[in-house]
């Protein structure tokens, strides 16, 4: 087990830097600049600026600074846009706006997806099971950006019950429709995944047993069942979490939320490349890391596995 | 149909059960009228190709059959003199695992592969005789050790990956006799183990018979399993009773042509070298049963009426029935000598 | 179903009459392996899926809508997709549905207008040939992709299938999206067109990697089918073995990963062109009408319910047509 894992961070570091790397090539390569936008600068203006921003300096030499100033202080340097503010600070404060709404949406997809989906497996072929999965079908379809604002139409602007938009401090009833918008795809598909692993294990031949032990249906389910069919769900958990990353993206975007996307995008437009290295490596080492979590949590659950 | 012995002494009593299931291809009535019984510390064999029923007639017992798409249609199933197919879902529920207990054909996969043993036999005692855990613990690990788990303190908190095949069996075995049934249903226990295995669960089983008096039902496809287990066998085919009657008497006087052909099949190691015997052609498609006998497009002795008319259920001897139109013949050219009844 | 033939038969026999038997077998126990009539009970079993063959009628109605309506409504009203009422200043702004300047019923514009005056059943319809055209063409390249990564990885096995796998997983880990991201907003093309092809090439490297991993498995299993072997040890062409038998058994769960990419790919296409990377005006997708349509959300609801209706009842459908399909072709190919 503890080789698993050492391995696996071994494998990670060099990720990060790839990753690191593929991006700044990517703005490097680019056609145009942070600092132009549509007008043309005078070229002395132009010249002091490539210079005060090491911009002048060859590509092998920005790509050995960047690097360094990374691998050694973890520092990405400091935004281009936002003046005077530090990569390290921006993601620091935006960080738990996103790591909020996305925590919270996720648990709550859990909570209604795993009830939803076993209710219905339970009971297969009922009015419950094919609603619920019409549901379900519903909620993947609809685009988060579709959603989040009729949601804010109907209870915002309609109902006057819940504020439309803008961050409010955590806890706060600005939480409910972004978390609410966020989480509408995963609840279903965890539904419909739930239902799908409950029915496959309520088939199998250890259930049988244990209800020609005499059990009560109710433990049958809880006890015996329940884990065997929440696998799916796991290990779906490492995707979902980059998912959820990029739905964070749009409904920050919705709500004005100050949260990570929100700025990933600005930067992005802005060509601030600073700020775009500094968020995509935290994203790939939070995701690489999640995904970490998710295999071993895994191997625990499954007592098969865990014994390699 | 006459019972040889008086009614107190059936530990169960299974008469005209039906069980249908409904599927894709119409209606398939895996149980079509089956009947026996089981005397109080019997053992019964039930012999069947795949496809008999003779799973399915035990999973009727307890009530264990899918539904949907499987659906007892009608008989009784008489067990200590009330019908289990009348009682309420709750009652049945207690009688499962305490006054009946089943074990399943495979191990690995008939355990629950997340659950420690432990875990899994303290289940039964703790809800059937309200041990508390520790009681519980302790009666799981004195099970383990009569089925003959070496090591048995230690290995009550392995998973059941950890067990060999054939250990796992006889965990299940531990499992089923926790609460001291009074009747142990084995469907095929042995099928998925290797031959040396298989004989030492059967020995387990008859040692266990022996020393708790429970009554066995035994469901295998494999005569030489039955041959030195049983009192009394049932041969199934196509959802029917082909054969019943004592073992011995099966095995040296059937009065069957099917079980003719299945004694046939099994290797003799001392007759001579030869191709080996198999019943030609293949279980017939249970959902679309021609009229007439079951069996006919496979009988070496088929005739004409067989195709045209169900057999009638013949008694041939003292405790010996076959449902054939040629019963008494095939009685009598194996052996037997003319009963009149 | 025991899907290999008798392996002792195979070898004492010559190989015409191997194959040949192969094919008896495969028909007497009704394989999944016999090319037509797997496809005849597909479809039978498609057409009985009620929900299935809804999505197949709706996504055919928003199909034929897309790619006649704008003709279409010009034929009758005149209006294109970007026609801007220039003789009238009234009509500039945003009706609601049936409305017209006066706050009278009229046919003309059944889903309202936009704020510069254009129909917006028009621009609805339009985007949804854009974004269906982004969304069978971005599935086509990640089939590609796809379908060639796995069969290598599949075919050739050992060190290079391993490598290869090794990638995948890893790439599944990232952050893709955010890559692509920076990708779509860095390299901007100038034209429309250009800006979609740029978008087919993005969208289409995100979801390859899941079609790989199908096709390699595929691959597999049946590269170690006995028959497969036995003709090529014999030096029987295999062609023949070839398309009857392996492309029919990749081909079942390529389409149905297929159909249901689509819906996944139009889905992230309108979520990029939501943020601003995606499609460029003139063109519009539902992604971007919906973002139009979000600015606007207090006073003009409509400018976003009509696209993010239409879209979401197409993926819907789409997502139950790949439902059947996937229960029609194999139905123990279910995992959700």
């Amino acid at each position: 087990m503890l080789r698993f894992i050492v391995r696996r961070l071994l494998v990670t570091i060099p990720t990060i830097l790839v990753v690191i790397t593929i991006t700044w090539g990517l703005i490097k390569l680019a056609p145009g600049n942070f600092y132009s936008g549509e007008k043309r600068l005078p070229p002395a203006i132009e010249k002091s600026i490539r210079e005060k921003y090491g911009l002048d300096k060859p590509w092998y030499q920005q790509y050995g600074k960047t690097m360094w100033s990374i691998i050694r202080h973890l520092d990405f340097g400091t935004s281009l846009r936002f003046e005077g503010q530090s990569v390290n600070t921006i993601i620091r404060r935006s960080l738990p706006v996103s790591a909020a709404i996305g925590i919270l949406a996720y648990l709550l997809a859990l909570i209604v997806g795993i009830t939803v989906g076993s209710i219905a497996a339970l009971k297969q072929n009922s009015k419950w099971d094919y609603s619920s999965m019409a549901l379900a079908m519903l909620g993947i379809s609809v685009p988060n950006f579709v959603l989040g604002p009729i949601l804010v139409l109907v209870f915002s602007l309609g109902l006057y019950w819940l504020p439309p938009s803008r961050w409010g401090g955590f806890p706060s009833r600005n939480l409910i429709l972004p978390v609410l918008t966020l989480s509408a795809i995963y609840m279903a598909y965890i539904a419909r995944l739930t239902r799908a692993g409950m029915l496959e294990v309520l088939r199998s031949d250890y259930i049988r047993t244990a209800r020609a032990k005499g059990l009560r249906e109710r433990d049958v389910v809880i006890r015996h069942a329940l884990r065997g069919g929440l696998m799916p769900v796991i290990s779906y958990t490492g995707p979902a979490l980059a998912f959820l990353l990029t739905g964070t993206v749009v409904v920050e975007r919705i709500f004005a939320l100050p949260g990570l996307g929100n700025y990933f995008i600005q930067a992005s437009l802005n060509r601030d490349e600073p700020l775009i290295i500094g968020i995509v490596a935290f994203i790939a080492i939070t995701l690489l890391l999640m995904n970490l979590l998710v295999d071993i949590a895994y191997a625990f659950l499954d007592p098969r596995v865990r014994y390699q | 149909m006459t019972l040889d012995s008086p009614p107190n002494q059936n530990l169960l009593e299974v008469r005209s059960l039906r069980t249908y299931f409904d599927t894709e291809d119409g209606i398939v009535k895996a149980v079509d009228d089956v009947s026996f019984q089981l005397k109080r510390g019997e053992t019964l064999g039930i012999v069947g190709e795949s496809g008999s029923g003779k799973s399915v007639a035990n999973l009727s017992i307890i009530r264990l059959v899918p539904d949907p798409p499987g659906k007892i249609v009608s008989g009784e199933v008489i067990f200590n003199g009330s019908d289990l197919l009348l009682l309420p879902n709750e009652a049945i529920r207690k009688i499962r695992g305490r006054r009946i207990a089943m074990i399943f054909q495979d191990p690995m996969t008939s355990l629950n592969p997340f659950m420690k043993i432990s875990r899994q036999l303290m289940e039964m005692t703790r809800l059937h005789l309200g041990h508390s855990k520790t009681q519980a613990y302790d009666h799981a690990v004195k099970m383990l050790e009569t089925v003959g788990i070496p090591d048995a303190r230690s290995r009550a908190d392995n998973y059941p990956h950890e067990f060999s095949g054939g250990m796992r069996q006889r965990v299940m075995i531990a499992m089923a006799l926790s609460c001291e049934p009074e009747l142990l249903i084995a469907d095929e226990p042995t099928t998925a183990l290797d031959v040396t295995i298989q004989a030492q669960i059967l020995e387990l089983i008859k040692k266990l018979k022996r020393e708790t008096g429970t009554s066995v039902i035994l469901i295998t496809h494999d005569l030489g399993v039955v041959a030195g287990m049983t009192d009394h066998v049932l041969v199934m085919y196509a959802g029917k009773i082909f054969e019943q009657a004592r073992t011995a008497e099966l095995f040296s006087l059937p009065g069957n042509p099917y079980t003719k052909g299945l004694l046939r099949s099994v290797p003799d190691p001392t007759a001579e070298q030869g191709k080996l015997y198999q019943i030609p052609g293949l279980p017939p498609d249970v959902a679309h049963l021609k009229p007439g006998c079951p069996f006919a497009p496979r009988c070496d002795r088929v005739e004409e009426i067989c195709h045209r008319e169900f057999p009638p259920f013949v008694q041939v001897g003292v405790d010996h029935y076959s449902l054939c139109h040629f019963a008494r013949e095939v009685y009598i050219e194996s052996g037997g000598t003319r009963v009149e009844v | 179903m025991d899907k290999k033939p008798d392996r002792d038969k195979l070898i004492h026999v010559s190989p015409e009459v191997a194959i040949a038997e192969a094919d008896v077998r495969s028909e007497e126990a009704g394989e999944f392996v016999r090319g037509t009539s797997l496809w005849r009970d597909a479809w039978r079993r498609l057409l009985k899926n009620k929900l299935a063959v809804f999505g197949l009628v709706v996504v055919a109605i928003v199909t034929l809508a897309s790619l006649l309506g704008p003709t279409l409504i010009k034929r009758t009203f005149g209006f294109t997709p970007d026609y801007i009422p220039t003789d009238d200043i009234r009509l500039t702004r945003s009706f609601p549905p049936f409305t017209g300047p006066d706050g009278e019923f009229t046919w003309e514009h059944p889903m309202g207008t936009d704020n510069a005056g254009r129909d917006q059943f028009a621009r609805v319809l339009q985007g949804g040939q854009i974004s269906l055209f982004v969304g069978i063409i971005a599935t086509l390249v990640s089939l590609l992709i796809g379908v060639g990564y796995g069969a290598i990885a599949g075919y050739f096995g050992g060190r290079l299938d391993n490598v290869m796998m090794r990638i995948v997983d890893v790439l599944y880990s990232l952050p893709y999206i955010i890559v692509v991201i920076v990708l779509l907003s860095m390299f901007r093309s100038q034209t429309p067109r250009g800006q979609l092809i740029l978008l087919f090439i993005a969208l289409g490297s995100v979801s390859w990697l899941t079609m790989a991993r199908i096709v390699r498995g595929q691959v597999l299993s049946l590269k170690n089918q006995e028959f497969v072997l036995a003709a090529r040890a014999t030096g029987v062409s295999g062609t023949r073995i070839i398309f009857r038998h392996l492309v029919p058994n990749t081909l079942g769960p390529v389409i149905v990963y297929a159909t249901l990419t689509i819906p996944q790919i139009m889905l992230t296409e309108a979520f990029l062109s939501f943020l601003g990377f995606g499609v460029q005006a003139p063109l519009a997708s539902w992604g971007s009408l919906a973002a139009d349509g979000v600015q606007n959300i207090a006073i003009f609801p409509w400018q976003l319910i009509f696209p993010g209706v239409t879209m979401a009842l197409t993926l819907f459908s789409l997502n139950f047509l790949g439902d059947g399909l996937r229960d029609a072709l194999d139905p123990q190919m279910r995992t959700v």
